[in-house]
This record gives C-alpha cells, structure tokens and sequence, in this order.
C-alpha cells in the first residue's frame, strides 16, 4: 500500500467529517430498528420469560408446577454426625464461572440446611478440577481417599467426568452431576454416576420437533461451538430437524470466540427461517448481536447453555426475541434474590442445579443416609420436586422423566 | 572444544561471570566436578538408590512434601511426563538452540496416536475384533507406535520449517502447535472433535479383586497405591532409558554438533557440519520424546480432548525449560517439577508451618507467578537454576580425575 | 484373517475418502463483496497492531510477543475511559446524537491510546531495557516477551477487579457499552456498508497515514529510520537510541490503543484478559505478510490478511479461520521469509 503523504491534519479532518456524518444517518434510522436504543441503554426491560412446556415430541404441554419444591431445612429436627459432600468442578481457570454457579448454588441450600438443623452439620469441600482432565485424576482420588465424604456434587465437565467416572464408580461414590451432558457418560456401567438435567439426546431432538411442527420453521441454520455440549447438542438438532436443517449455513465456531463475521454472513447469505445456536451463552451474545448488526433478522433459537440473564445484559436488544429452551424450570425470584445476597450475583448457569442437588442430598443426610452406599441408595429411589423440576432417575442416572421449558426473551 | 564455555554465551549474555576470579567456585560446581571424576560404576551405584528414593516419594508420604489438595501419586505422574516433555524439548531448545513454542504439538500428537489407535470411539480402533492390538498389551504396542508418528512428524514439520532461524522459527512452530490443535479440533470423524475421544487403553496389569482393571485403570486404589503411583514409575523408567539414549547422543559427534550449531551456525556450517541435518535430528529426536509423553498422558488420563494442547502449556513446557537450566538435563528435570508440584503444593493448603496461608488463592495466580519469574529470572540468570556447564564431551574422566586432585587449583580459566 | 484386515483398511479408507474438509467456493462466490468489506475491517486492526510489532522489530530485531496484550489493555483503557465519562454497560447502543457521538468515541480513543502507550513504554523500561543493559540474546528477549504476556494478562485477570472492586477485569468479558449502532449506509456490490464499517476503515487509514507521514517525514521519524538501519553509527550521530526506542514502542503502543477502540465497536464483547493474544499473533502474521520492519508492509498484510481470512474460513468452513491465518503465516515464511514488501526498515535477516 502506497500511502499518499498528506499531512495528517488534513485525514483527520477528513475522517472527523466521515465519522459527523455517518452517526447522523445512524441517529436517523436507529429508532426505527432499536425499540430502546434510544432510552439510553441504561434501562433493560428485557428478561428470560417462560412461555410453555414441551414434551419429547416437541408438543405443548400444560406446565407442572403443582408439587412444591423440596426444601432444603427439612424440618429441623434431623440428627447426624458431621458428614462432608465433596464438590467438583473447574473453580479456577478459563472455565471457572460454570463451577462456582454450581457451588455458589450448593451453598445456598448448605447454609439454609445447616441453620435449621443445629444438630445436624453437613459441609462442603470444593475440589477444583480446572475442567481440566487430567487435573480431574489428581483430584478424583483424594475426594475418595476422604473418609468423611459420602457423597460428590460432580464433576462438572462431561471430559473429566469421563476421565473420572471409573475412579467414583470403584469406590461406590455417589457423583452427581450438575452440568454433565454428554449421552456416553450413563453407558459406561458407573452405576454411581447420576446427573440433574436431561442430556442433549432428549432436549435436541424435542426443541427439533417443537421448531419444525409448533414453529414452523422449514430451514435452520445450525450454529454449533467445539465444546462436548455444543457439539453433542448440533447433533440431536440436526438429527430431530431433518430435511430442515440447512447445511449450506451451518457453521461452527470455537469457545471463546467473539467476531463471528464469516458465519454471519453465512447465514446473511441464506434464505433460513430461524437459527440454532448449540453453545454457551458468552458466544451466542455476540454472535445474536453480530448477526443483528449485519441486519439479518433471522431468529434465533437456542438451549439452556444461553438460557442465562448474561445472555440477555450482554447482547441486549438484540437478544429479543430469541427463544431458548431449557431441561430446567424458572429460577424463582426468591432463590435469585436469596442467591445474590449471598454472593454478591446473579444466579448463572447450572446455579438452579446446584441447589436442587444440594438439596436432595441434604435430605438424604436428614433421612440418616450418612455413609455412601445408603446416599447412593437414597439418590437412585429419589422422588421428589426442585426449583427446576422433578427429580427422578432411572437405573442408568438419567432423569427418567425431562420435560423441556421453552423460554423467550422479551 | 574448549574445556569452558562462558555460561552466557549461548544466550548471548555477555561473558563476564559475576562472581569474579573464579567463574565455576560454587558449591554446585564443586559437586559436579565430584561427580564427573567418579568412575561410571561408582555413578551407577550412587545412582540407582537416588532414584529408588525419587520413585518412593508418594509411598512415603513424606509430611510437607506431599500435596494436600491432589494426590500426590497423580501429581507426580504428571511430573513424570512433564519431566520428559522437558527432556525432549532440552533437546530441542537447550541443546540444538533452536526455539520451539509449538512442542505440544508432538506431545498432542502422541496422545492422539494412542487415542485413535485404542479408542473406541475412534473410526481406526485397532482394539476391536478386526484390529490388530490385544485388549491387554494394546497401549505397550501402541507406545511405540506413537513414539514413530511422532518422529515422522518431527521430520515433516522440520525439514521446511528448520531453515529458518531465531524468533522466525518460534512463530512458526507456535504456529503449527496451535494447528495441531485445531486439526484435533477440527477433523471430528477421527479425533472426536471437541468432545476428544474417551476410553483409551491403558496397561491391564496387577488385576485383582479390588483393582479388577488392574493398577494402571484410573479407578484403582484408594490409598497410597493409586494409578497415579503406577503412571509415575512407568515414567520414570522411560525417563532414566531417554536419560541414556539423550546422553550418549550428547557425548556423541551428534551431540558436539548441537553443540556448535547453537553457539554459532554459519561457523559450524563452514567448519563441515551438515547443520540442517543436525537440526532435523534434534527436532526429530524431541518430538519422538515429546510423543512417548503424550503416550503415557493418554494411557494414564484415558480421555484426549483439544483443549489441553493450548499455547498456554506450550509455553508451560518452555517455561520449564528455561526455569531449570536449558541444556542441563537434570535442570530440566528439576523445572518440570517446580511447574507441575508448585501449584499443587499449594493448592487445598491452609496453613504451611504453622503459618496460615490462603493456597488455593496462591495456586490460582500460578500463571502471574511463573510469568514474574520468567521476567526476573532472564534479567538476573538467563542459564536457568541449574545451569549447563560446558564439559569435556569425550576423555573427559580422564581430566575430571586429575582436575580433582589438584583441587585447590581453580580447574578451568575463564573463556571468552 | 487376511480378507477382515482388508475389509478394516477399506473401512478405514472410506473414512479418508470422504473427504474431512470440503470446499464450499459456491457460499465464497455469493458473499464475495460482504466477506472482502468485512475483511478489509478486520485487516484494518490487524494493520494497526501490526505497526506496532514491525516499528519494534525493525529497531530492536525483537519480537514484541507481549504487544498482544498492550492491545488488549487498550481495549480495556477505552472501556475504563468510557466508564469514567459515566456510560454504564449495555447491550443497547446509546443514541448520543453527531457531535457527542464523535466526542466519546475521541476520548475513549485517547483513553485506550493512552493506556496501550503507557504499557508499552512500562513494558519496555521494565522488561526490555535490563536485558539490553546486559546485552542478551534474542531468545532471551523473546523469553521475556512470553513471561511479559502471562503477566499482564493475570493481572487483568486477578489483580484488576481487586483493584476495581469487580467492575474491570476478571474472568469473564466486559459487559458490552456500545456508542454505534450499526446502520447500513451504502452498497458496495452485494454488501452492505454499515457506519461502524466506515468508521473503522476511515480511521485507520488515517492513523496509519499519520503514522507513515511521522516515520518518513518527521525529525523523530528520521531518527527511528536511523536507529533501525544501523544503531551504531546513529549513535555516533548523536541520535539517543534509547529515547528512539522509547518513542518506537510509544508509538507502536499508541496504534494498538487506537485499533482496540475501533475493534470494540465491531466486537464489543470482546473486552476480555484473553481477548489480546490470537488477534496479536495474527497481526504479527500481517506483519511478517507484509516484510516485517516495514510500516507499509505491515499495513498492506493486515488488510490482505483480514480478506484471506475470510474468504479461507467460507471456503473451509468457519472452524478453519485460525489454521487459515497460521498456514498463510507459515507458507510466507517459507516461500518468502522477507514478506511482500520485503525488510525496508532494515536489513533482512532470516
């Protein structure tokens, strides 16, 4: 590039002039495309709102809110010695949010149970694992070694499930996982190994049906991160879509992306009624926001790793509209409001989890369920409500009944 | 060959030694001219029961030693594999002089031989009925198999690669380590994509009623004996024979060709030595290294995914490298095992003698840390902890054994 | 025995023959004008951070590995600027009118510029300068780079909401404060122009003409000229090579405070401790594309880099945009270590 040598007063100018008249055009026409860019960005009205209740087929179904949540106080009365549920999960590291949701939660349902019940402590000892698994198989035998544990809230990642399962299964340690997705994770015969959400096999292809038959959406572009949910989530949707799925669209991007310019265009490009976003919320904001700004208005659907407040504060208007289903129900106002006053934030992903399961462990230690092999036993007859849903599993540790919530934001 | 050469030079630090007359006085010096004059027989017998004792240290629980938050056997076969990661990148860095910041590319290359060759989630699984691999002997047939691979791409990637020089160098490899990742990231049909590829084969030895997968299976043992133990001594054979193979090429005219290519390569191309193949011998000697590590990383964690095989422990390697001495092999060591026992000491560690510290905050900042001591340690000691001292790479004996009777004498004057 | 090994190397084969990446040139041809405009936005930050490295390169012969993360402090200096002007984070654009518009994105500008010079320069007296004191190699040089890098990125990742009770810095990204609202403006062939495209564009071709007009044409640029041809006679000539060194670095840092603020107006959610290190590496890649140590190569590089990324990760498929940025870097060094424009700061080397 030959560059002219003018004074650089002069491109200055130039480029202040350029700049005075675009935000002019942009001032124009904003309104019309932004219903609230113009209240000054401050206020966000828009909020994660239930709107029906989908079975595996992908048909409406009424809600089944009836039961009332288990509590994690019990009645105070319960009786135990002192007994320990180890946590695991990525605390620090690129991946530490998703952990801490998961602990912070628990902590919430620890501190409710322990001032009800004074003669019956139980604490938590959080492993870190970095998501990382090989880190996992340096923490998976001292959580076993540990004498006092009866139970785990873990691991986090379906990787270092996977690198650990065998570890949990040999020593008869329950591990309950919060945030494990894969479907290969209850075939490998650990009959310890139990998780609290529906894996991707029953939520793809039920958002699938839901998109093609409630929607109506005949082409979707399928968007999928590289991470084990994403990936295994694409697949299910693709599959349950069909000849819907558009592949001439279908892109994938990496975790921790955050300019998604080709893929855009990509689907810009297309003639697709909606997209699918497989992946976490800290992608599917700015790609929502990118794809707005390229002017595509297109909608997007996606699943519970967006179906968090973040996704909503970080992309905001363009995140309107945006239908999001979850395994999981609304996170009550009280859990929320109870949630940030202890930590200082908003509940995030896997946080509704954490308690749910915290809680069904509580009641189990309540119920003198003190040792592993009888928690084990507790967990696997478990019947009972959360906060996000009823909680029943079948002999292989998946939930033997996953009702999916569809969300949108608006 | 000069008997001495300055310590800083291969760095380019300037050859001046800081404390003055007697360039090589410390006690550490004094310690390797003591065991530079022994007889090799004398050195096997010192040496063996020193790495008996190294083997023992997670059997022995030793009090502060041992990690509170992990298991100390797991840690230290992390150790182990770091440790020859470190070996093979010395190679490599230390004693060819050539930079590579993409290493991990051949550790990511030897797990995922093994990975694919033994996964059953792999489209090539060689476990099955059709394959060629027994259920128990398959990740012992697979080792070397790795180790081969690995080599090969040593070879590929270096030839074109390896006639550039310095900084251009560490880019391109940097480079092609992050394209090792992503390709694993990428070609999902047979890497597994993101979701990396679980179930890989591992020893099927020791099977009893308590381990019924024997002692390598990740779920075996509870007590001291975990898998961890099993993957560390595993290790440590495999790095006492690398040790041997690496030494000799050392002592060897390879070795002295390294040598000569680091200090200076337009000298030792013009004095006859074929540089570009010296390098290529070095790049393919690492990566075949780097391999065997990444074979025992995926024997011992069972599961290869992507994400491991980052920049980040890529340069966690080098780190290593330059921490422990670059060019002195047991320095090597050494900086392998600050990088994988540090954070670990402290991490789930409340208190250390009698002080109360928050650990687990400490172990959280190990990047900061290591970033500070890169930064001071190239202001203050470029060479490393345990630096390389340039030695006598054939007779030497011979002279060691006369330098140390006449030890009041300082044995070597200062290069220049 | 023989006939099942066979049937498992076909089986295996097949795997191969279907083929692992394919070539979609059909979505190329379609998106053409709309992956070329984008490309040249992208290319314009790479071309700025990339000054950066080649003005350091071309007097120090060092790789600047750390210049990464001056960038990504200048993203965050501008997101502290815009928070000290009383802009709260967003998803929403704010519609401040011409005029302020243009003010703020100024200050924020100088914000961001600001902080990237200022840890440049502190990067330089820190890290860089004992070395030279001491005369080391350039591994050592690039050693310390890489220890630089992690430092600075934990301390924005540890140290900074510490600092700032949680508002900067941390584990996830900065919640977004956007001033633009992207609105097309004008069609060039099948793409859509929008006013951040423009503003981007403009404003870096600017600053790198004033950059270019400052090398070639001022008393300060001389001295950079001089000091990257032949240090030693510079300094006979009375030219401070450590004040040109500094100042080579200010300035570097500079550009990388300027290409932060305009790469948030394209990815405003890309304010993050992690955010500096894949685009540094790849404005590195420009400038080695373009002749590393000569400013024009380096802009011509990022421009080319940005559209050759675009249009490899369509032809590809997305997930192949970095390979594609890392194979052009690696072919070029190869085939051409000098890059396009060749070394002209000084001399060639590699």
């Amino acid at each position: 590039m030959r560059l002219p040598s003018h004074r650089a007063t002069t491109g200055a100018a130039v480029a202040l002039a350029a700049a005075l008249a675009l935000t002019g055009c942009s001032q124009k026409t904003a309104g019309g495309t932004a219903a609230d860019a113009s209240s000054g960005g401050t206020a966000d009205e828009l909020a994660i709102v239930a709107d029906v209740q989908i079975d595996t087929t992908g048909a409406e179904v009424a809600a089944d809110g009836a039961g009332e949540p288990a509590d994690p106080a019990g009645d105070g009365s319960a009786v135990c010695d002192p007994v320990t549920i180890a946590l695991a999960g990525a605390l620090t590291g690129p991946n530490a949010a998703l952990g801490q949701n998961i602990l912070y939660g628990a902590q919430v349902a620890l501190e409710k149970h322990n001032e009800a019940n004074a003669d019956c402590q139980v604490a938590i000892t959080p492993f870190d694992t970095e998501g990382d698994p090989q880190k996992a198989t340096q923490v998976a035998p001292q959580i076993v070694g540990d004498e006092s544990v009866i139970g785990l809230l873990g691991p986090a990642f379906s990787g270092e499930t996977k690198a650990t399962g065998d570890v949990f299964h040999q020593a008869g340690l329950l591990s309950l996982s919060a945030s494990a997705t894969n479907p290969d994770l209850t075939t490998n015969g650990w009959d310890t190994f139990y998780r609290g959400l529906a894996n991707d096999a029953v939520q793809g292809p039920a958002v699938a049906r839901y998109m093609v038959d409630t929607l109506g959406y005949e082409a979707v572009c399928v968007v999928s991160d590289n991470s084990d949910y994403g990936i295994g989530l694409a697949e299910e949707i693709v599959g349950g879509l069909g000849d819907a799925a558009d592949e001439s669209c279908s892109t994938e991007v990496k975790t921790g992306d955050k300019d998604f310019a080709a893929g855009v265009q990509l689907i810009s490009g297309s003639e697709a009624d909606a997209v699918f976003f497989a992946g976490y919320y800290a992608e599917a904001a700015p790609f929502v926001q990118q794809l707005r700004d390229a002017g595509v208005e297109t909608p997007l659907v996606s699943a519970d790793g967006v179906n968090d407040p973040q996704f909503v504060s970080q992309a905001g208007s363009s995140s309107e509209g945006a239908v999001l289903s979850c395994p999981c129900g609304p996170a009550p106002e009280e859990f929320a409001a109870e949630y940030e006053e202890m930590h200082g934030q908003a509940p995030g992903v896997y946080s509704t989890e954490g308690y749910d399961l915290m809680t069904i462990l509580l009641r189990g230690v309540d119920s003198g369920a003190t040792d592993r092999a009888s928690l084990l036993e507790f967990v696997a007859g478990y019947e009972g409500e959360g906060l996000a849903r009823s909680y029943m599993w079948d002999d292989t540790g998946e939930l033997s009944d996953a009702l999916i919530w569809i969300y949108s934001v608006k | 060959m000069s008997t001495d050469a300055p310590t800083g030079s291969r760095t380019g630090t300037p050859t001046s030694t800081p404390t003055g007359r007697r360039p090589h006085g410390g006690v550490g010096d004094a310690l390797r001219l003591w065991w530079d004059a022994l007889a090799r027989p004398t050195q096997w017998a010192l040496g063996v029961p020193f790495i008996l004792l190294v083997a023992l240290l997670p059997v022995l629980q030793i009090p502060v030693l041992t990690t509170v938050g992990t298991s100390f056997g797991a840690v230290l076969a992390q150790f182990g594999m770091y440790a020859l990661i470190a070996i093979g990148l010395n190679v490599v860095v230390g004693q060819a002089g050539l930079l590579d910041l993409g290493y991990i590319g051949f550790y990511a290359i030897g797990a995922y031989t093994v990975a694919i060759l033994t996964s059953p989630a792999s489209p090539w699984n060689q476990m099955g009925v059709d394959g060629w691999l027994s259920q128990d002997w398959a990740w012992l047939a697979a080792l070397p198999v790795a180790v081969a691979v690995t080599a090969v791409s040593g070879l590929v990637l270096g030839s074109p690669t390896l006639r550039l020089r310095g900084d251009y160098l560490a880019i391109v490899t940097l480079g092609f380590g992050e394209i090792v990742r992503l390709l694993a990231d990428n070609l999902d049909e047979v890497t597994g994509g993101g979701r990396g590829l679980a179930q890989v084969a591992y020893p099927r030895l020791g099977e009893s009623d308590a381990n019924p997968n024997g002692v390598f299976s990740a779920g075996s043992g509870s007590g001291v004996l975990t898998s961890g133990v099993w993957w560390y001594w595993t290790s440590l054979v495999l790095i006492v024979v690398v040790l041997l193979l690496v030494g000799n090429l050392e002592r060897s005219r390879v070795g002295r060709s390294w040598v000569a290519i680091r200090e200076d390569e337009d000298a030792a191309e013009i004095m006859g030595v074929p540089t570009f193949r010296f390098k290529l011998w070095a790049f393919v000697i690492g990566a075949s290294i780097g391999g065997m590590s990444g074979a025992l990383y995926a024997g011992q964690v069972q599961f290869v995914s992507p994400t491991n095989f980052n920049v980040i422990n890529s340069v966690l390697f080098l780190c290593a490298v330059v921490l422990g001495g670059q060019g002195n092999k047991l320095g090597v060591i050494l900086g392998a095992f600050l990088i994988v026992y540090l954070p670990n000491f402290f991490l789930g560690r409340t208190e250390i003698l009698g002080l109360p510290i928050d650990g687990t905050r400490i172990a959280e900042l190990r990047y900061l840390f290591f970033g500070i001591a890169l930064m001071v340690l190239m202001i203050f000691r470029p060479q490393g902890l345990l630096p390389v001292r340039q030695k006598l790479l054939a007779y030497g004996r011979t002279l060691y054994l006369a330098a140390r009777r006449a030890s009041t004498q300082p044995v070597v004057k200062e290069g220049s | 025995m023989t006939g099942e090994h066979l049937h498992a190397a076909l089986l295996a084969a097949d795997v191969v023959a279907e083929p692992l990446i394919g070539f979609d040139t059909g979505a190329l041809a379609r998106n053409f004008w709309a992956l070329t405009v984008d490309g040249l936005t992208y290319g314009s930050v790479y071309a700025l951070v990339a000054v950066g490295y080649t003005l350091v390169y071309g007097v120090l012969r060092l790789i600047n590995f750390a210049h990464s993360e001056v960038f990504m402090l200048g993203m965050f200096g501008q997101y502290a600027m815009l928070m000290l002007l009383g802009f709260g984070p967003s998803g929403n654009a704010y519609d401040l009118g011409i005029a302020m518009t243009v003010v703020y994105l100024g200050v924020a500008m100088v914000g961001g510029m600001a902080v990237s010079g200022g840890v440049a320069v502190g990067l330089e007296r820190v890290a860089y300068r004992p070395l030279r004191a001491r005369g080391a190699g350039p591994l050592v040089f690039l050693i310390t780079a890489i220890g630089a890098s992690f430092v600075l990125q934990e301390i924005v990742h540890f140290v900074l909401p510490k600092v700032t009770g949680g508002s900067l810095g941390g584990v996830n990204a900065q919640q977004p404060i956007r001033l633009v609202e992207p609105v097309p403006q004008l069609t060039i062939g099948s793409a859509t122009v929008t006013n951040v495209t423009i503003i981007i564009i403009v404003s870096a071709l600017v600053l790198a003409l004033a950059t270019d007009t400052f090398i070639n044409r001022t008393k300060f640029g001389r001295g950079i000229r001089a000091v990257a041809q032949d240090p030693v006679t510079a300094t006979l000539m009375g030219v401070s090579r450590e004040r040109i060194i500094m100042l080579t670095f200010l300035v570097g840092g500079l550009l990388a405070g300027a290409a932060a603020l305009l790469y948030t107006l394209r990815v405003p959610n890309g304010i993050i401790y992690s955010g500096g290190f894949i685009l540094g590496i790849k404005a590195f890649c420009a400038a080695v594309l373009g002749g590393i140590g000569n400013l024009r190569g380096a802009l011509l590089g990022g421009l080319l880099l940005g559209v050759m990324e675009n249009y490899g990760q369509v032809l590809l498929g997305t997930e192949w945009r970095d390979v594609v940025a890392f194979a052009l870097l690696i072919g070029v060094l190869m085939v051409r270590p000098t890059g396009i424009l060749g070394e002209s700061l000084g001399r060639a080397r590699a």
